[in-house]
């Protein structure tokens, strides 16, 4: 198997992809799916962890499948309140463009 | 492994393509498309970890649940016409990206991840066996257990005794998240709209 430093690379990789989509992109949409990039590379480092810790998937310690789990649970939740709010707004306001969202801007 | 390595290569190559592809593609339809692509790639890799039931949770609940959402949204929106443009911080977020992925593998790379020593490794299988049973590799192997189809039905068994064990008071604090999660969204999007 592939060593643990090949996989949060590439979990590392994935994160700051997310990053970019999130802060370099307008509409709100890309945002969440940027977020959720970012979610699955922490899944992967956690996994990749968890499986490394005693070599060859032979899991002693669950913890990371357990926190992982939580994840996956929490941006289930996330997405489905984030894209409610993202519907909401585009009925007031007609887009869904993150730069003309300013009504909270002080 | 070889193969192992191939399949490795293979996924992580797919896996930024798409993601790549995701926040640089002008279409937000095809941005939808190539998420579920990452996301069937990350269930992929969880596979190759030995983590099958997460592969599949993973499939179930992003490359199924999420993927329909995100769909469903950008039908909705009607930004497709107009696109997924970039913002006027485009330069500074790809330098920030970059820096911050330079510090990442700086670190990872620098880090030594020396795994736990053999001793503490076996206090830990001692412990694991007694809490759940005999339930990891070398419980298996005394039980007479052995095989993939066992083994993965004792990770699922030994997951399922620590999310509603060790880790109850998360579990249920979780249960609750996502029940106001699911009635807040259904609140804000009932009645005519207002403005």
């Amino acid at each position: 198997m592939a060593p643990l430093v090949y996989f949060q690379i590439l979990s590392a990789a994935l994160f700051v992809i997310g990053l970019y989509g999130v802060l370099a992109r307008r509409s709100a949409v890309l945002v969440v799916m940027s977020i959720e990039l970012m979610l699955n590379a922490v899944n992967i480092n956690l996994i990749a962890a968890a499986s490394h810790l005693e070599g060859q998937g032979r899991f002693l310690n669950f913890d990371g499948h357990i926190i992982a789990i939580f994840v996956i649970t929490i941006a289930a939740a996330e997405i489905g309140l984030a894209l409610a709010i993202i519907l909401r707004m585009y009925r007031n306001r007609a887009t869904v463009d993150v730069d003309e969202i300013n009504l909270m801007k002080w | 492994m070889v193969l192992q390595d191939i399949i490795f290569w293979l996924l992580a190559a797919i896996m930024l393509a798409a993601a790549l592809g995701v926040v640089l593609v002008r279409d937000l339809f095809r941005a939808a498309l190539l998420l579920v692509t990452v996301f069937l790639a990350v269930a992929g890799f969880f596979v190759l970890l030995s983590a099958q039931f997460l592969a599949v949770v993973q499939v179930l609940v992003y490359a199924g649940a999420v993927a329909i959402l995100l769909v469903f949204a950008v039908m909705l929106t009607k930004d497709v016409a107009r696109g997924n443009q970039p913002n006027r911080l485009r330069l500074p977020a790809a330098g920030l990206a970059g820096l911050a992925l330079a510090v990442f593998i700086a670190v990872a790379v620098t880090t030594g991840w020396t795994p736990l020593p053999p001793s503490v490794q076996e206090q830990a299988a001692l412990v694991q066996t007694q809490a759940s049973g005999g339930t990891t590799p070398e419980g298996l192997e005394q039980a007479g257990i052995s095989g993939e189809v066992q083994r993965s039905q004792a990770q699922r068994a030994t997951l399922a005794d620590l999310l509603l064990g060790e880790y109850v008071v998360p579990f249920e604090a979780v249960s609750v998240l996502l029940l106001a999660a699911a009635v807040g969204s259904l609140a804000l999007l009932r009645g005519r709209p207002q403005g």
